[in-house]
């Protein structure tokens, strides 16, 4: 599978990265050259194998239900770029 | 003997029999720091005045005698580490003005501990690197340099880097670090240092800026393994915050570092042996292997067939993780924004200035093996192959206690080198990845020097949660190479 | 009779599905400590954890898992002790960490059953497709700043049920049924408030329509409508829509609307089909959740009895039709309420005038069943003084109002008022003479055959003793003297 432009551009809009034309072009012949690297992994018989998703081998722990956290506004908004009030604000979402 | 020559355990004792103070320590560093970090640049951001408070913490706590082994002790924090009111930038432009409200499980542990931070150190930018090259805050310079050209600069390795530097220029006693993919025993190798990854689970990752989350694990970086295993055993610890944190017992690791190898079995990994690989660091290996037979381990020839893969497993699942991690940094809630004319653009022109390169290509390579159609191809795939490796290393541990290695393929190499692709970049961590993949424990111990004078790391692998055994084939490592050259660039 | 949608070429068939989401009761966040409680200062309820700081990781909530699979055997579905956490990335301003925490490929409950009641008394199971747990997101305000939308992540990581239903549903009738069902068995579980103006129960209401006999056709899903009604016009309007697009040669395309209620319409909500693409894949911050079988049958025995059960239940303990039985189980206080004044007396005499005057004053006073117009002590008084024949029904009427109007107890206002019925013979005997005495001619035309008679005498008589007369005794007495 090798990339091309229109990909790495939806792609670039997957990510919220603004690229301009010339990034484009280097990104994609670096991403296909990742992607060149991983196909090795074609080679791999995987017929039966569990995918394994973490590091950890045990079961999830699970908390009880108290109220501990929160109630920290002027934390959570000290470090917005920009805040109305106590809310965040961010340029207006036409809906 | 300079007061930079002490580890920590020296250092320790002399703090303890009140022969120098915290603050006498402290201020040592913090000139050498001033004096050296404007040319290593191993330090994001100094804090002198926190670290001279902490110092005189330190020493209240030494006369009333409540210290521990790190009370008074300088170290560096690796920039990855959120660190309350003391900006954290994951060495990333878009968190350049980030100031946590709060403190990492680790870092607390340390604090608690009586540690005093004198800064945050640098690191490959949200630890996506191994030369520390793609830090938003500029690159470091290994304070190592090769004989024959003292001028050329090279790099530390990477991630951390920074914290690699800072402690072998000694410009901090010792430092956390974290590791991914190999990025506290690449370093570490690359800079004549001791450097551990603990199982993963054993630190908390709670308020460690996530990079790929099922891979990363904080561990420490000193000159030596005991260095390192006072660290640790400081660092190491269940977390309720951190629901990957395990739930064990942590072990006084110190008290491993002398259990000798005497019977036990050590696995040589046939698959290491990788074509291209430098003769010199092959040569290094026998010579560990040597010290261990002597020493009184039995050597075992074993297959860890799935090796090859790693870091094609690795380059797909680390990638996807980050671009879901890294979805975070989006101009709303914290760091930089750049406006837009509306919120996607705004996300957009914010996430194009505020990432560097690097990080840009593995959201993008993220995004896409994620993506749907490509799934199952690359990411499912994968993590199929990821179990096969974790099954390489399970299957080998019944028969071995643990796994000798070279940690890098070769020594430090000149910034600016290994820079035609990302790939060529990528098989620095040929030989760290696999143990990451799994989940086990790996440390990277100096045990010699090449033909150019630069510092050679050979790796110890254990068992899930048997950092003991790792410590003590690494300090009998340690012992046999003797291993005492210093870079040049220090503070004397 | 089978809803049909009448269109230029025939009849079509409405094809609906629904995704519920249902917040879940708790006191903390799925993933942090902070707290669900509806409202607050903006973000005042929200950790680092639900603001997607960096370094920050969830931790799961035991309560929000045990409500989940309350939920899931009161739909009696399959619980799965094996599932696991996705991520779904996407962003957007009220997202924080640009993803959200679900359950994809393995939820935490399978498929199920639900059964649901139509006007005309038709009973129609809806399959369960499946239920699982996800974080809600926060809130975004466009209309508070002239050239900024604001966040609010108070409801960010709030623990959400998404209970996807089987397209088993064939009209908007059924889809509203459904709906107030689903919500129904949340509320008697406990599980969810089931409070659709505070937001904490909304669907996705997936439409599509056909020609009967047809295989399914494509599907369009209406987002977040917020009440029952809304539900039942938006598929109604989207069947509409629908049908008008392929009557007219087009095609529908599968894409994400919007209900408009002003409009009674719904319209494409194209902007955020922009690059749809999720990308699941699973939570590394969380392992997978594995639960112990104990777990369930331990939560499935303290499962409190769910309404259908109840109103069969009441249909075998009380007596009484299966419709009243309905009536009374709607709601968990309603059949409490009825079970405490049923329990020791007539089933059906309780629910007649449970549904007959007690819900009348209760609209009338614009009371509720948790503050009831009278008590659950005195309305069984009261009853008891009908069975005993202290009273009559016609007194007992007047005394239940008298009951609503000052809160004394019927004994005091029978006592009070000398309501007691007369069952004294004699003074009924001599009640009927003077009746029938007073209207000879009347007696007359009864005895010349106009049967019909007999009520009014009945009547005057009960008048000539202000209502009080036992009405089995006048009527014997009445029916005697007239011969
Ligand atoms: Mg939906
Ligand atoms: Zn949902």
């Amino acid at each position: 599978m090798s990339l091309d432009a229109a990909t790495v551009r939806r792609i670039a809009r997957l990510a919220r990265i603004r690229v301009d034309d010339t990034e484009v072009e280097t990104l994609k012949s670096e991403l296909n050259a990742i992607l060149g690297y991983v196909e090795q992994l074609g080679e791999v018989n995987v017929d039966g194998i569990e995918p394994l998703s973490g590091g950890a081998q045990m079961a999830l722990r699970q908390r009880e239900d108290y109220v501990t956290d929160g109630e920290i506004a002027e934390k959570v908004l000290a470090n917005a770029p920009d805040r109305e009030q106590n809310f965040f604000a961010v340029p207006k979402v036409v809906e | 003997m300079s007061i930079f020559d002490l580890t920590i355990a020296q250092a320790s004792a002399k703090l303890a029999a009140k022969e120098i103070s915290a603050v006498e320590l402290t201020t040592a560093y913090n000139d050498a720091v001033a004096a050296l970090n404007p040319r290593l640049n191993a330090y994001i951001t100094t804090t002198p005045e926190l670290a001279l408070e902490q110092a005189q913490a330190a020493d209240a706590r030494i006369a009333a005698g409540d210290a521990t082994a790190l009370t008074g002790i300088p170290i560096a924090v690796k920039d990855l580490f959120c660190t309350e009111g003391v900006r954290t930038t994951a060495a990333s432009k878009i968190l350049e003005p980030f100031i946590p409200p709060y403190e990492s499980t680790v870092s607390a542990k340390l604090k608690a501990a009586g540690a005093v931070t004198l800064g945050k150190a640098n690191l490959d930018e949200f630890a996506m690197g191994s030369s520390n090259i793609t830090s938003g805050y500029g690159p470091v310079e290994n304070p190592w340099k090769r004989a024959a050209d003292q001028d050329a600069k090279l790099v530390p390795g990477g991630s951390s880097g920074g914290s690699a530097a800072a402690v072998a220029a000694r410009i901090a006693l010792a430092a956390t670090g974290t590791d991914t993919g190999g990025s506290i025993r690449q370093p570490a190798a690359f800079t004549g240092l001791a450097g551990i990854k603990p199982t993963y689970g054993r630190c908390s990752r709670f308020g460690i800026v996530a990079f790929a989350s099922s891979l990363d694990q904080a561990g420490p970086m000193a000159r030596n393994t005991e260095d390192c295993a006072l660290l640790l055993n400081a660092m190491a610890g269940f977390d309720e915050k951190d629901s990957t944190s395990a739930q064990r017992e942590v072990p006084d690791f110190t008290k491993a570092l002398n259990r000798g190898v005497k019977g036990l079995r050590i696995g040589i990994p046939a698959e290491y042996r990788l074509e291209g690989t430098n003769p010199e660091i092959l040569a290094l290996w026998d010579k560990g292997i040597e010290w261990l037979k002597t020493q009184g381990a039995e050597i075992v020839e074993i297959s860890l067939p799935h090796t090859k893969y790693g870091l094609a497993v690795y380059y797909i699942v680390a990638p996807a993780e980050a671009s879901s991690n890294l979805a975070r940094y989006d101009g709303v809630r914290f760091g930089k924004r750049v406006d837009g004319v509306d919120l996607i653009d705004m996300y957009e022109r914010t996430r194009a200035a505020g990432f560097g390169p690097e990080v840009k290509r593995r959201i993008m390579i993220g995004t896409y093996v994620l993506s749907h159609g490509y799934y199952d191809a690359y990411y499912l795939k994968a993590q199929k192959v990821r179990n096969l490796i974790l099954r390489d290393f399970t299957t080998a541990f019944e028969t071995v206690d643990a796994i000798l290695t070279p940690t890098a393929p070769s020594a430090a190499f000149g910034l600016g080198e290994k820079m035609d692709d990302p790939v060529t970049m990528y098989l620095n961590d040929v030989f760290t990845v696999p143990a990451s993949l799994a989940g086990v424990p790996a440390m990277s111990v100096p045990a010699g020097l090449n033909a150019e004078g630069l510092p050679l790391g050979l790796q110890v692998i254990g068992k899930h949660f048997d950092e003991e055994t790792v410590f003590a084939v690494s300090a009998a490592i340690e012992n046999a190479a003797g291993f005492s050259a210093l870079p040049e660039l220090r503070a004397k | 009779m089978a809803y049909m949608l009448e269109g230029r070429t025939g009849a079509w068939e409405v094809v609906v599905g629904l995704e519920i989401h249902a917040q879940v009761i708790s006191e903390s966040k799925l993933f942090s400590g902070a707290s669900a409680t509806y409202g607050g200062a903006p973000n005042a309820h929200v950790s680092f954890v639900d603001a997607g700081f960096p370094g920050m990781l969830p931790v799961i909530n035991k309560e929000c898992v045990a409500q989940a699979v309350r939920t899931g055997l009161g739909l009696k579905a399959k619980i799965n002790l094996f599932s696991r956490f996705d991520r779904k990335n996407y962003f957007y301003a009220d997202l924080p960490n640009g993803y959200q925490i679900s359950q994809f490929e393995h939820p935490i409950v399978g498929t199920g059953i639900v059964e649901i009641e139509l006007q005309d008394g038709t009973l129609k199971q809806i399959g369960i497709t499946r239920l699982h747990l996800e974080q809600d997101a926060g809130k975004s305000m466009h209309d508070q700043h002239a050239s900024k939308s604001v966040i609010d992540l108070n409801r960010a990581g709030v623990a959400l049920m998404e209970i996807v239903s089987e397209p088993d549903i064939r009209s908007p009738e059924e889809a509203g049924a459904y709906l107030r069902k689903i919500r129904q068995i949340v509320r008697y579980l406990g599980t969810c408030d089931g409070n659709m103006e505070e937001g904490s129960m909304r669907a996705d209401v997936n439409v599509s329509v056909r020609k009967p006999g047809e295989e399914f056709r494509t599907r369009c899903e209406i987002k977040n409508v917020n009440s029952v009604r809304f539900v039942m016009h938006a598929v109604e309007a989207e069947a509409m829509r629908q049908i008008e697009v392929w009557e007219s040669g087009g095609e529908v395309v599968q894409e994400t609307r919007l209900y408009d209620p002003s409009k009674g319409e719904t319209r494409s909500m194209r902007s955020k089909e922009d690059a749809h693409d999720y990308r699941y894949f699973p939570e590394p911050d969380l392992l997978p959740l594995v639960l112990e079988q104990s777990f369930v049958d331990d939560l499935a025995a303290k499962l409190p009895e769910l309404p259908d059960e109840k109103r069969r239940r009441f249909c075998d303990d009380y007596g009484i039709p299966f419709y009243d039985a309905g009536v009374l189980v709607a709601d968990q206080a309603t059949a409490d309420f009825y079970e405490s004044v049923a329990k020791g007396r007539d089933g059906k005499l309780t629910a007649n005038w449970m549904s007959g005057d007690f819900f009348a004053a209760m609209n009338r006073t614009g009371k509720s069943i948790e503050n009831p117009p009278v008590s659950a002590a005195d309305f069984g008084a009261l009853l008891d003084l009908i069975t005993d024949k202290t009273i009559n029904g016609r007194i007992a009427k007047d005394v239940f109002e008298e009951m609503v109007e000052t809160g004394k107890a019927p004994g005091a206002i029978v006592e009070e008022k000398g309501l007691r019925q007369v069952t004294d013979t004699g003074a009924i005997d001599a009640a009927v003479t003077k009746v029938l005495a007073d209207n000879q001619d009347k007696v007359a035309e009864y005895k010349s055959g106009k049967d019909k008679l007999f009520g009014f005498f009945v009547g005057q008589v009960m008048k000539a003793m202000q209502g009080k007369g036992n009405p089995a005794l006048v009527n014997e007495a009445v029916k005697k003297q007239l011969g």
